[in-house]
């Protein structure tokens, strides 16, 4: 790295790649959080089954990631998926199953599984 | 070979709301489009939701277009069937149930929450530089190479008013300013201490699982700012996943040039390598660590001289914790000020804590200092499960201690908790209901500190092990009122005398709880019993006549024999004979047998 402009660059070019923050109204992320507490409550096969269910359906705007620990252990495995500009969503207790109707309902046909979300779980009880 | 499959609901409900003549037009613009024969249309019988029909659904994304209207088809067909982009605005649109939260950020666990330290944590990909640039990543580095002289980063750290998250709470910029004398003149080291051994915390491992990036920066800062070429990183060698990352870390930092020489194209050279720990607990004390760190037997050695003046290597050495350096890199990009502004007068910013224990959503929470007890257990935590009862939260791990129910309200900050007989240690927050015993709570810390004394010093060694003794006499139901008094005597006597801050802080979960919950050693002591029903040796297990029914399944489990009677006859428990196993319990139907 040679300056600080370089890493403006380097920042500029990633913004604009599908995800984190882009214009693109329909670019999709999944994030599967993978920390310990992710992993040991099986987020792996989660993010097969999001690369396959994606794969399976010929989507070319969703982008599937691992990131680090989400926080709410306890619902783990936790999956955030962000569709555009909206709020991301927070998927709790995940299993392959629930995976087929995420990628079905929500990233293809944009409707959030509310029964999935945190707010189905007892975190504000 | 057909590339989508469109289906079109042909069922009754459908028919009659037209679908006939979407198909009609759908097959025409497909034809006009020249795209018949990649294009499959297929009439399909009921999906179910004929309130919104027509229906149809493409293949193989799955999307479901309800309520098709024949003046729509031309932009599905030709959006969606030859360009590949689904119409949303013609997609099914499930009504939106109201009141239900979807986004983690707007539950009670979030909303509380202030996230510095683990602000790229479950945002970013860890293995990826490119997402931590994008997120102002090296920045910060890159700002202090380039508009800042070395004193002004130190007075930066200073005025934020950080200080040192590892638990004994020293002021960041003081430790970075003793070191920085003579720059360029001798070598220097950076060392993060990564060997979290707290039972109950993993704060230092989410970020360096989740933000690997963050620590680097932060260290090169320090290397720049105190005048050292090297950076080491003492991790222990139970994370697996960070120990990972970290490598991945590393390796693509000095791909970028972000570490190596000449960084941003200054005279700045900095570099970090991994020292693995064993797991000794021990190793979390910066003087043993070092010695570790050097090959050694990892031992405490006496302060003075301090590891700013003759640390690694007898050389001028900082050492500071994990989270402490993901605080760094926003202080510098946000300025001093910004940080400052939260938390209490002397203790600033936010702390991260491992929650656990008897309470609803465990996890990982960051909060400003001066945040209660209360708002984290009650409104980030979800409160105690099941309807019990809250009793004490420890904090700081076998270091700390507990703050009872009457200290909820006290702001939590490193001055406010000494002061009431813990300390804010690592970070592990264990929270405890009516059925945790403190004693046994107390002897579980201990036990893991004289597990874990290195037993250079002999009030450690042998002290703590005598402690516990006395812990044991009392939880067997043989303690008397003058252990009390003893074991206090003995607590202040190992504070005083230790090497370390292991046996420094070896006896404060003794001394808390003996502060706190006195009334409990002295039920265990005085009236011998157990009032949470934890301690097995205050136990007795008792069958009630009018409820056993004679079935024997007690006697066959029992172990030792304990247990006699006739067959449909009640049966009765050898009090003598009974090693209080519990088997008894767990085998009867008939809910008969009891503890008091």
């Amino acid at each position: 790295m040679k300056s600080l402009e370089e890493l403006r660059a380097i920042k500029a070019a990633t913004l604009n790649k599908i995800g984190i923050c882009n214009d693109d109204a329909d670019a999709v992320k999944v994030l599967v959080g993978m920390a310990t507490c992710g992993i040991a409550a099986g987020a792996r096969p989660i993010l097969n089954a999001f690369t396959e269910e994606i794969e399976k359906r010929h989507l070319k705007n969703v982008a599937v990631s691992q990131t680090g620990c989400i926080g709410i252990c306890q619902y783990e495995p936790i999956v955030e998926v962000y569709v555009g500009k909206e709020e991301k969503v927070t998927y709790v207790k995940m299993t392959a199953e629930k995976v087929a109707r995420i990628v079905n309902d929500h990233i293809v046909n944009g409707n959030v599984v509310t029964e999935y979300t945190i707010g189905a779980a007892t975190i504000n009880k | 070979m057909y590339r989508p499959h469109v289906l079109v609901c042909c069922g009754t409900g459908c028919t009659s709301s037209g679908s006939a003549k979407v198909i009609e037009t759908l097959e025409a613009e497909i034809a006009k489009a020249g795209l018949s024969e990649e294009i499959k249309v297929t009439r399909t019988d009921c999906f179910g939701l004929c309130t919104v029909g027509p229906n149809m659904i493409v293949y193989p994304e799955g999307c479901f277009y309800s309520k098709v209207n024949v003046d729509d088809i031309p932009e599905i067909v030709a959006e969606h069937l030859l360009k590949g982009r689904p119409v949303k605005r013609l997609l099914y649109k499930k009504p939106v149930e109201k009141d239900t939260i979807t986004c983690l950020d707007h539950t009670d666990f979030f909303r509380k929450q202030k996230r510095v330290a683990l602000r790229n944590c479950g945002i970013i990909n860890p293995e990826s530089i490119e997402e931590y640039i994008a997120m102002d990543g090296y920045e910060a580095l890159g700002k202090c190479l380039t508009e800042y002289t070395p004193d002004q980063v130190i007075q930066t750290i200073l005025d934020s008013g950080l200080r040192g998250r590892g638990g004994a709470g020293f002021p960041t910029g003081m430790k970075w300013r003793f070191a920085a004398g003579n720059r360029g003149q001798v070598q220097k080291y950076v060392c993060c201490n990564a060997d979290e051994g707290d039972p109950g915390a993993f704060m230092d491992r989410s970020v360096l699982e989740g933000d690997p990036h963050c620590v680097l920066e932060a260290m090169a800062i320090a290397g720049y700012a105190i005048g050292a070429t090297q950076g080491y990183i003492y991790i222990r060698a139970e994370y697996p996943i960070a120990v990972k990352r970290l490598e991945i870390a590393i390796e693509q930092a000095r791909e970028y040039g972000l570490l190596g020489k000449n960084i941003f194209g200054t005279d700045f050279c900095f570099d970090i390598e991994l020292r693995l720990g064993a797991g000794a607990f021990v190793c979390g004390e910066e003087t043993a660590l070092m010695t570790s760190f050097e090959g050694k037997r990892g031992e405490p050695r006496p302060r003075p001289p301090f590891p700013a003046s003759k640390g690694l290597f007898q050389q001028p050495t900082i050492l500071n914790n994990v989270e402490t350096y993901a605080n760094i890199p926003q202080i510098i990009l946000k300025g001093p000020q910004w940080f400052a502004s939260m938390g209490t007068e002397k203790s600033k910013g936010t702390k991260v804590f491992a929650l656990g224990g008897k309470i609803h959503n465990t996890g990982l929470v960051e909060i400003p200092m001066g945040t209660t007890l209360r708002e984290i257990v009650e409104e980030i935590g979800g409160g105690v499960p099941n309807g019990k009862k809250f009793k004490a939260a420890q904090t700081g791990g076998p270091s700390g201690g507990c703050i009872s129910a009457e200290n909820m309200d006290v702001p939590i900050d490193y001055d406010n908790l000494i002061a009431i007989g813990t300390m804010m240690g690592s970070g592990g927050m264990i929270i405890m209901d009516e059925d945790n015993c403190m004693v046994d709570i107390a002897k579980f810390f201990l036990q893991f500190t004289v597990d874990e004394s290195c037993g250079k010093c002999t009030p450690c060694r042998v002290g703590t092990r005598r402690l516990l003794e006395m812990l044991e006499k009392i939880t067997a139901g043989n303690g008397t009122l003058e252990d009390l008094n003893k074991m206090e005597e003995l607590c202040y006597y190992i504070k005083n005398n230790s090497l370390c801050g292991l046996g420094q802080t070896a006896p404060n979960p003794v001394l808390s709880t003996l502060r706190y919950f006195r009334d409990e050693y002295i039920a265990h002591v005085v009236d011998k019993t157990c009032p949470a029903g934890v301690c097995k040796g205050l136990l007795h297990f008792y069958i009630l006549p009018d409820k056993c029914r004679g079935c024997t399944a007690c006697a066959r489990i029992c172990p030792v024999s304990a247990i006699s009677g006739k067959v449909k006859e009640a049966h009765v428990i050898d009090q003598t004979k009974c090693i209080k196993c519990g088997s008894c319990i767990e085998k009867c139907k008939f809910g008969a047998i009891i503890t008091k």
